[in-house]
């Protein structure tokens, strides 16, 4: 920045959107790439998630219902060995990964959903959180089976090293190999778009709406903002200050339930017009007004927001979830796929409901609205004090989702460097610095680009799994068979 | 042999706990078994790091616990000659040391009082409190 000619802090913020806008609307034109259906545009890459999940539905004899009960017996410790005391359980690996997931996908997101494709995207959205609790079964399972466990008793798990090892024991190791680089290469995109600049964009929208909204004092120093988060970020990451991370790790939950409780108060408040929702969100659905491609394109717009939400088919959570003590690898699968329910069938129609309730998706200036400002609204309709507390959460929630998005991320870094210390802590700095970045852009290319290499993490990753389908049945029958026979029984 | 589950927290009144229940066990010719707990719930809140950790952190903190707590715990009765086992265990205190007392049937349990402020006491009980209300055989509480 020269001296002599002062920039102010609005152009900063414009110059970066000039600057990464060609580059993420390039990668969304390839990873995006659509087909004509229905007089709509079909991303091949939201079918291929859809297909998949339908798949892993039907192949695993439909655990999402019949194994639901099990799930939560597993994660209520029914299972758990007392030796296993001491050591990560159950309830605590589904916790962090849903810590990762639950986040801004399920404000934001969901608001995006119906702005786009009307009330009834939601129910398309339920779909698409039924169908991949299967998906996430699978990869979880799988992350379990095949991670590494290191000398010194530290465990890395995920897509990478069953996409690797898995695929090389059936006789094709570089397959295996590049599909685990081309997944490494992408979690490292996903962790930098969707885990870290949609983030922290959102929640510097959000802090900037409560402060005033166009004329708020901080409306011109979003990348200030930004730079606040990266600190506080790179203060955990980098700097290892544990106590900020475990503080954030305490408040979540609890800015899980407030946020759930706040939509249960709008619900109820307006109960007589929950029936008239359901309605619209299921004649939506089949036949919806005025949006794009009918049916399909609501359908479309779903998938994709559910997708984005709960990360089924993605592989990010298989890292989260392989850290836990199992003999058993299913076990892991059955806990992981309570994740979209938590995520998609119960937060985001939490979500949903409260924005088609009060009818803030059809106010005439709702098109205008982003993401969470349009969730904000809403609640501001029935409770005027709540977007300060949903702007806390917001940002909350961002920031667990950086952290363990950073996570992923560094693994993928480990993975493609060997480990490597110097590498891992590159990645952490390039973290930080697209925290800044992602705060100073305008929404649609950072949503463009963040939901570009999240998807893109799925080519790899369901390859992987159809691949590994035979490995990941037996697996899983080969449990189902020993929880019959009373082999792996029940201690309380 | 009858066995005395000794809880140790290395406080003072645990040892003077470890000297009355090992005084107790000589006279009877009972075997003493020394548990420290670690305070673990499965079901706390960590981030993605802490449980890539874990499995090594247990192990640090067992041997950490041991040689703090146990060790020197089962030192103080050294000379008196009785057999003593030294365990460390994760897990709610009071649970962990009911399920061993039925585990290793137990005659009887011995702790150190905590000394917790009334008002702890009030909210969250203590554990000697508890376990002299649940547990299957009689409890001595050593002030």
């Amino acid at each position: 920045m020269s001296a002599g000619a002062p920039v102010t802090p609005l152009a900063v913020d414009d110059r970066i959107s000039d600057l990464v806008t060609p580059l993420s609307d390039f990668v969304v034109s390839i990873v995006f790439y659509s087909v004509p259906v229905f007089g709509t545009e079909l991303p091949l890459i939201v079918a291929w998630l859809v297909c998949a999940a339908v798949f892993f539905t039907g192949y695993l004899g439909f655990q999402n219902i019949r194994g639901f009960k099990h799930a939560l017996d597993l994660v209520r410790g029914r299972y758990s060995d007392p030796d296993d005391h001491g050591e990560v359980s159950h309830f605590q690996a589904l916790a962090t990964a849903v810590s990762g997931t639950v986040g801004l996908g399920n404000i934001a997101g969901v608001a995006v959903a119906i702005s786009l494709g009307g009330p009834g995207a939601t129910f398309w959205m339920i779909a698409a959180g039924f169908l991949g609790m299967s998906t996430k079964m699978a990869e979880c399972t799988l992350g379990v089976k095949y991670r590494h466990e290191h000398a010194d008793g530290t465990v890395s798990g995920g897509p990478m090293y069953y996409l690797r090892d898995g695929i090389a024991r059936l006789g094709r190791p570089r397959l295996g190999k590049f599909l685990a680089a081309f997944f490494a290469v992408c979690c490292i995109g996903g962790a930098i778009g969707a885990g870290n600049m949609f983030q922290s964009n959102q929640a510097t929208a959000q802090i900037i709406n409560v402060t005033g909204g166009e004329d708020s004092p901080v409306g011109d120093l979003r990348f200030v903002i930004g730079l606040l988060f990266a600190i506080a970020v790179g203060l955990v990451i980098i700097g290892g200050i544990k106590s900020i991370a475990k503080v954030t790790e305490k408040i979540v939950p609890f800015m899980a339930v407030l946020y759930v409780t706040a939509c249960l108060i709008v619900i109820f408040g307006n109960a007589g017009a929950v029936p008239t929702a359901f309605g619209e969100i299921v004649s939506g659905a089949f036949s919806p007004d005025g949006i794009a491609g009918g049916f399909v394109g609501v359908l479309i717009v779903g998938f994709q927001r559910a997708a984005f939400s709960n990360e089924a088919g993605i592989g990010s959570a298989s890292i989260a979830h392989s850290a836990v003590r199992t003999k058993e690898p299913a076990t892991e699968g059955f806990v992981a796929l309570l994740e979209p329910f938590i995520d998609t069938i119960v937060i985001c129609t939490m979500t949903a409901l409260t924005i088609v309730i009060t009818g803030a998706w059809n106010d005439p200036d709702a098109g205008d609205l982003d993401g969470v400002n349009l969730t904000s609204r809403a609640f501001e309709s029935v409770l005027p004090w709540f977007p300060n507390v949903l702007a806390i959460a917001v940002v909350l929630f961002a920031f667990s989702t950086m952290i363990s998005w950073s996570y992923y991320g560094m693994k993928a870094t480990g993975y493609l460097f060997g480990d490597n210390a110097t590498a891992e802590l590159a990645f952490k700095f390039v973290f930080c610095t697209f925290t800044v970045i992602g705060a100073a852009m305008s929404l649609d290319p950072v949503i463009g680009f963040s939901d570009s290499m999240l998807f893109a993490m799925s080519i790899a990753n369901l390859i992987g799994l159809y691949l590994l389908a035979r490995v990941l049945k037996a697996e899983v029958v080969g449990y189902l068979g020993r929880v019959r026979t009373g082999e792996f029984a029940r201690v309380k | 042999m009858s066995v005395v589950l000794v809880g140790v927290d290395g406080s003072d009144p645990s040892r003077r706990a470890m000297l009355f229940a090992c005084e107790r066990a000589q006279q009877l010719g009972f075997e003493l078994l020394v548990v420290h707990v670690i305070h673990w719930s499965p079901y706390s809140f960590n981030t993605p790091a802490e449980n890539e950790r874990r499995h090594s952190q247990k192990q640090l903190e067992i041997k950490a616990a041991q040689e703090q707590v146990v060790d020197p715990a089962i030192a103080l009765v050294d000379e008196a000659g009785v057999p003593v086992e030294g365990l460390v265990r994760h897990g709610h205190p009071v649970d962990v040391i009911l399920d061993l007392a039925r585990e290793r049937d137990a005659e009887y349990i011995v702790v150190g009082r905590t000394g917790d402020s009334r008002m702890r006491q009030a909210v969250f009980g203590s554990t000697p409190g508890h376990l002299v209300q649940l547990a299957p055989v009689p409890v001595t509480v050593v002030p």
